[in-house]
């Protein structure tokens, strides 16, 4: 295994002042207008807003799931992504950030939520901080969203916020509900300001598993990118004899 | 460059029908394509291997051999051999003997495979699926370049002093194609050796497969065959031909939607966006010549045509249509177009041309039986009588 050198935050700060850092909204809702939209949008704009104070400006793209019911369902059955299902993929790729929203259905996450995971690349959002939401009919859901997100979100290997954020009926009328996304927001903003997520990523790169020519951004693409100091390319290569 | 169909030999209940074929009458439809192959001109039939139903062909060699006894001009290969589940020196043998029996009209494609359980029926562990593919490989290659072989692997029983028999027609091995979809270190062997490297090119978005092709060129001029545009690549494909446009797609719908790998995809959808070309002569032409412009000059196309549940009939149609609308306007188009110095794929005839030039090309003939190999430098009379024996007899 070749390592690659371990960034230091100041060369990502840097380097997140050559762009705007990328927050990518992925939301399942269903309704419109939707609270699983809503709660999204206020932890996004939170996020922004602490961002901006700490001189790092933010640009948002939403992904609602709603309209790639069909794609989803269909990009399962036969492994092959529609055209505006590939487009999310690669926003999602893109993501500095994801802000995940979902609504509890029958005790759990959003099906169509679980099946759009179920298409990604298992290395697509590796070391990316995430929000995680929910919302739901009554507070008896309340821990849907770490049973059931934080998991799936860990297998993912990305890095879910500690503050998840839940929002029941009751919730939308108490200020606490504030309280908790200006904590969530202020915590994904710490970490994309540490930079920590992206050196992660950076450093140990070759060490997850991958897909050549898959959609995560660092994935390998070509001779220049594939490390061939492994038992298996020497193998490839005659086994060195 | 060479055109021809590839076979999975599977079988479906026809949608249009009820019907399902019998394994019986799939094995002989699976001949009559191939001969029909062969009559109109196509330059390769090749046919996959699969050991569970609904799939015929779990003995290629057999099948093959029988096919190549009624074909003419054809060359017969493989898609895929399984070279992680197969012992390596199995199929050694039994290729070489193929290519005998088929006067060097064979070459052969490796690969994986892509069915799970395949790996405990023959004894294998597919967690090492990828390194049982590349250390079998490499047996394989030595087995039909060196009459003697000692080795020693992680996979199977060490060889000492192992003949691989019989030795390759003309002591030419039939030249290799690597089929992969994902993996690059099977990409990494193919240019190590020069061999052939073939992307399926099917189920997948159009160029899904142009980044491990490019890896394949790339590498293949790093270890000394030749330019990367020279490198040899081959490509798969599914096609649905019909006079007219419409009758192809209104034909093909059913079997396509009904097909349990598609049940709930749109044809349409398949059609724009992956190689998939169903439509008249020209629009099949058309889609094809794409293939060129993104991939770039390459040496094998094959299509698959006779799956699917299709009718017999209406396979051999498509083979017909294939044969004489098809390939013959993508011969003259892609040879226009084609760019200067671009080999075409290797045959028997020009592997051995290459080999021997004017020369005769060596026949092994073996001494009489030591019972062992392990004695001398070679079986074969036409050693060297001085070479040393390496475990000399005592006197």
């Amino acid at each position: 295994m070749t390592s690659t050198p371990i960034h230091t935050p100041d060369e990502f700060a840097s380097d997140a002042a050559s762009r705007p850092l990328r927050l990518v909204v992925v939301s399942a809702g269903v309704s419109d207008p939707s609270t699983t939209r809503l709660l999204a949008d206020r932890a996004t704009q939170k996020t922004i807003d602490l961002l901006g104070e700490a001189g790092m400006p933010a640009t948002v793209n939403v992904i609602e799931l709603s309209g790639l019911a069909v794609e989803i369902a269909q990009a399962i059955v036969a492994g092959l992504p529609g055209v505006r299902l590939q487009a999310a993929i690669e926003l999602l790729a893109g993501a500095d950030a994801v802000i995940a929203s979902t609504p509890v259905y029958k005790a759990g996450i959003s099906g169509l939520f679980k099946s759009f995971a179920d298409v990604l690349d298992n290395d697509l959002l590796i070391a990316k901080p995430v929000i995680l939401a929910a919302t739901a009919g009554t507070p008896r859901h309340a821990m849907v969203v770490d049973e059931q997100l934080r998991p799936l979100f860990a297998f993912l290997r990305a890095m879910p916020m500690p503050t998840s954020l839940f929002a029941a009926p009751d919730d939308w009328g108490s200020t606490t509900l504030g309280d908790r996304i200006a904590r969530a927001a202020t915590e994904l903003m710490l970490f994309l300001r540490s930079g920590v997520g992206a050196s992660i990523a950076d450093s140990n790169w070759s060490g997850y598993q991958h897909r050549f020519a898959g959609n995560a951004t660092a994935a390998e693409r070509s001779v220049a990118d594939v490390d061939f100091d492994t038992d298996l390319m020497r193998l490839a290569a005659g086994g060195g004899r | 460059m060479q055109f021809g169909i590839f076979s999975v030999g599977d079988i479906a209940p026809d949608p249009t029908t009820g019907t399902t074929q019998s394994e019986a009458e799939r094995i002989s439809n699976l001949v009559r394509v191939a001969q029909r192959a062969d009559e109109v001109g196509l330059d390769v039939f090749a046919l996959g291997e699969h050991h569970n139903p609904p799939f015929v062909p779990s003995s290629p060699p057999t099948l093959l051999a029988h096919i190549a006894a009624l074909t003419k001009q054809i060359v017969l290969s493989t898609s895929v051999t399984l070279i992680t589940t197969n012992d390596p020196v199995k199929l050694a043998e039994d290729y070489a003997m193929l290519q005998h029996v088929a006067k060097g009209r064979l070459d052969l494609m490796v690969g994986r495979g892509n069915t799970v359980p395949v790996y405990p029926w023959f004894g294998k562990d597919i967690r090492q699926g990828v390194a049982l593919a590349l250390e079998n490989y490499n047996l394989l290659h030595r087995l039909w370049r060196e009459d003697v072989v000692d080795w020693e692997g992680s996979f199977r029983t060490p060889l000492q002093g192992f003949t691989s028999t019989p030795r390759p027609l003309d002591d030419v091995p039939p030249f290799v194609w690597h089929g992969s979809i994902r993996t690059p270190e099977i990409a990494e062997q193919a240019a190590f050796y020069g061999n052939g490297y073939f992307a399926n090119n099917v189920l997948a978005p159009n160029f899904h497969f142009k980044p491990l092709v490019d890896f394949y060129r790339d590498r293949f001029e790093h270890y000394g065959h030749g330019t990367r545009d020279q490198a040899i690549v081959g490509l798969g494909g599914q096609a649905f031909i019909a006079k007219r446009s419409q009758d192809a797609v209104a034909a093909f719908r059913p079997y396509f939607e009904e097909y349990p790998l598609f049940k709930g995809s749109s044809l349409d959808d398949f059609m724009a966006r992956t190689p998939l070309s169903v439509g008249s002569p020209q629009e099949v032409i058309d889609k094809t010549l794409t293939f060129q412009e993104g991939f770039g000059d390459y040496q094998r196309q094959l299509w698959s045509l006779d799956g699917l549940a299709l009718p017999v009939e209406v396979a051999l149609e498509q083979v017909e249509l294939l044969g004489t609308e098809v390939v013959p306007v993508l011969r003259k188009e892609m040879a226009a177009r084609r760019a200067p110095g671009v080999p075409d794929a290797p045959t028997h005839a020009s592997l051995v041309s290459a080999k021997y030039g004017d020369a005769e090309p060596r026949q092994p003939r073996p001494n009489p039986n030591r019972g062992d190999n392990l004695s001398g430098a070679s079986p074969y009379q036409d050693s060297d009588p001085n070479a040393p024996a390496r475990f000399p007899l005592a006197a």
